[in-house]
């Protein structure tokens, strides 16, 4: 078996507002082996977030309470202090960010910025430093990185400087990338390169990674497994397969029916899962996506657990339909291109 | 560069212009009375009036009389009209003065708001934080008129802990001219610490939840070079705007209440002077000083600012 860099053990983040308590991930489990990628996929306000963030001691605040676990190699993030998770941000786990324009600081050239995270880390001089950087924009595929190393981030496209973000990510080689929307930001033909990038880099440098969206497209092809995320819960985790072609919970099919698709006809109009998102302050009783659910029925006031349902071992969702029920009504939702509770 | 310095001083010219005509403007306006009726005193006959009106060119079209005002401005000759002193030379009779308390009061007012503002920031929520923004508020509500007096009355003339207004040029005694501004410089600089520790403080509240900062400590930066280096760095451009237009301010005449309550015949209390006489020449005079620094200090600004923000240096 290969080796278990990261594991998250029902993890639990809340924040208190004015508001009330805001539940923002209520019992995430998942594991990462190295060399693997991990989707972690929802919409807005369903805590993928906030994990991702949690994992670095990001989310730490007056306002927050954690609980669980967050192993990395056998350590639990949670309970180290600020300066000991220091060693391990930037360093063994990086993390690339949404917006490519507002990540990087202005005021300071590219370069510099990411020398700024070897040498927060190594004991190197200014000049190893620079030579790296150079060879660190020149493998996420800079042009002319003996030159542009000295440009302002404004004087980058977006695409320029997402790729600068993922050199400043790998620039000390860690074992594990967190990816938080990386290509929401962008245009679409330069995020299907950006992550054709992280999937070339993570073989060089041998590292794993989670990566975060809230479109099924973007992890298709790269992604070993997929965590479908909802209201802070995950409600469907199986190998990438198993999510697109046996697809366990309905909001899974609403998000696989979302994906517009060239290979079918074409609908009149794109589907949507209709309502909205849950308040993480006053969730539903029982099943989270009841509310807006087609084919909630009497047993979901009461929440199914995450377990496994299906043949396969690995592949868990939180659904209480049948088999035979799931099967019969997902192909309407995710092929019919149309909202099947009319 | 030289085509930035080229438009910078097409652009002073024009502002100065505009300034003078205003100035100018007022006086032709504003119902005060004849300036040769002022200067021919109280027992003046219609007689002497009308020579004055005809020496001084009063009789004049507006434009000429506005031409030859300019003339004079620029060959130092203007006079006042109340007491026929040279306007240039009573200017730069109160230059040292108003250097003396601006600069002072300049620096500490930086280096203080400044500092409220990155505490408060640091301690955002806290106690220490409400206090002293709440400081900074009551420095904001004390006017300089009764700060000015208030501070002078207890400290200076109630007990005698210090000198009791005037000002002592820093060539005569430099421990004197420090000892004698020590007062005028906090009272002018309280109201812009309290100010500057404000915008300080929201400034460097907004930085922090910037999208780079949150890069930066995802990097494993030690905090506080993440404060200075990424917060700081980039809550401070704003304060730079503020500081040269406030600092211009002061050095062109604009801290008229501290010079007049510690009577410290600078350029400010010498408008206020003017002001009270009704006298065109010294208010002329002084409108285009201060202008002048306005001016200047806007161009540094804009200078500075593409040095501190390389997005809009020209490339």
């Amino acid at each position: 078996m290969a080796e278990q860099l990261l594991e998250v053990d029902d993890l639990k983040v809340s924040f208190r507002t004015e508001d009330g308590v805001v539940r923002a991930v209520d019992g995430v489990s998942f594991g990462l082996e190295r060399g693997k990628v991990l989707g972690i996929v929802g919409e807005s306000g369903s805590g993928k977030s906030v994990t991702a963030m949690t994992i670095l001691g990001l989310t730490r605040g007056v306002n927050a309470s954690f609980e669980g676990e967050v192993k990395y190699r056998g350590e639990n993030l949670l309970h180290k202090s600020e300066s000991e998770l220091r060693r391990f941000r930037g360093n063994e786990i990086a993390m690339i960010f949404q917006d490519p324009m507002t990540s990087l600081n202005p005021v300071y050239r590219v370069g510099a910025q990411i020398s700024e995270v070897i040498t927060t880390h190594e004991d190197v001089s200014k000049e190893v430093a620079r030579r790296r950087t150079v060879q660190l924009l020149r493998q996420v595929g800079i042009p002319n990185p003996e030159r542009r190393i000295d440009d302002y981030p404004h004087q980058f496209s977006g695409g320029m400087r997402q790729r600068a973000m993922i050199a400043m990510a790998l620039a000390n080689n860690p074992d594990v990338l967190i990816a938080d929307e990386p290509t929401t930001a962008l245009d679409v033909t330069i995020q299907a390169q950006i992550i054709e990038l992280i999937d070339k880099l993570k073989d060089e440098f041998n590292s794993s990674v989670i990566l975060i969206t809230h479109d099924l497209g973007v992890v298709a092809e790269i992604a070993d497994e997929i965590a479908v995320m909802y209201a802070g819960r995950i409600v469907e985790f199986g190998s990438t397969r198993d999510i697109f072609y046996d697809p366990q919970h309905p909001y899974t099919w609403g998000l696989l029916g979302s994906i517009p698709r060239l290979d079918e006809e074409r609908p009149d109009k794109l589907h949507s899962i209709s309502g909205a998102p849950p308040s993480l302050i006053n969730l539903p009783r029982g099943c989270k996506f009841r509310p807006r659910c087609p084919h909630a029925f009497d047993k979901c006031i009461e929440e199914p657990a995450l377990e496994n349902r299906v043949d396969d071992p690995h592949h868990l969702d939180r659904c209480w339909l049948t088999i035979e029920e799931k099967r019969n009504l997902r192909d309407l939702t995710i092929h019919s291109g149309r909202p099947e509770a009319a | 560069m030289l085509a930035f310095v080229i438009r910078r001083l097409i652009g002073a010219i024009l502002v100065l212009f505009a300034v003078s005509v205003l100035v100018f403007a007022i006086f032709v306006i504003v119902p005060s009375g004849d300036p040769a009726v002022r200067i021919a005193g109280k027992n003046a006959n219609d007689q002497l009036i009308e020579n004055i009106r005809e020496t001084w060119g009063f009789d004049k079209p507006y434009y000429v009389q506005y031409y030859r005002m300019m003339e004079k401005t620029f060959k130092g000759q203007l006079i006042s009209y109340t007491n026929q002193t040279n306007v240039l030379d009573q200017i730069k009779a109160g230059v040292p003065a108003t250097f003396s308390l601006s600069i002072g009061a300049a620096l500490l007012w930086l280096t203080l708001g400044v500092t409220v503002g990155i505490v408060a920031a640091i301690k955002a929520g806290k106690l220490s934080d409400r206090v002293v923004t709440i400081l900074a508020l009551i420095g904001i509500s004390m006017p300089v008129f009764w700060l000015g007096i208030i501070v002078r009355y207890y400290l200076a003339e109630k007990n005698t802990w210090f000198p009791d207004g005037e000002y002592v040029p820093l060539t005569a005694n430099p421990a004197q001219w420090f000892y004698h501004l020590i007062l005028p410089w906090i009272v002018l600089a309280v109201l812009f610490i309290g100010f500057y520790g404000r915008v300080m403080r929201s400034n460097i509240l907004d930085t922090i939840n910037e999208d780079y900062v949150r890069t930066a400590r995802a990097k494993g930066i030690d905090p506080r070079r993440v404060m200075v280096k990424h917060v700081l760095r980039n809550s401070l451009i704003p304060i730079v705007t503020l500081f040269g237009l406030d600092f211009a301010g002061v050095l062109g005449g604009g801290a008229i209440l501290t010079e007049t309550v510690f009577d410290l015949h600078g350029v400010g209390q010498y408008a206020a002077q003017s002001v009270r006489n009704f006298d065109l020449p010294p208010i002329m005079g002084v409108a285009l000083y201060g202008a002048f620094f306005i001016v200047l200090f806007n161009a540094i600004v804009d200078f500075l600012y593409a040095f501190l923000d390389p997005r809009i240096r020209p490339t």
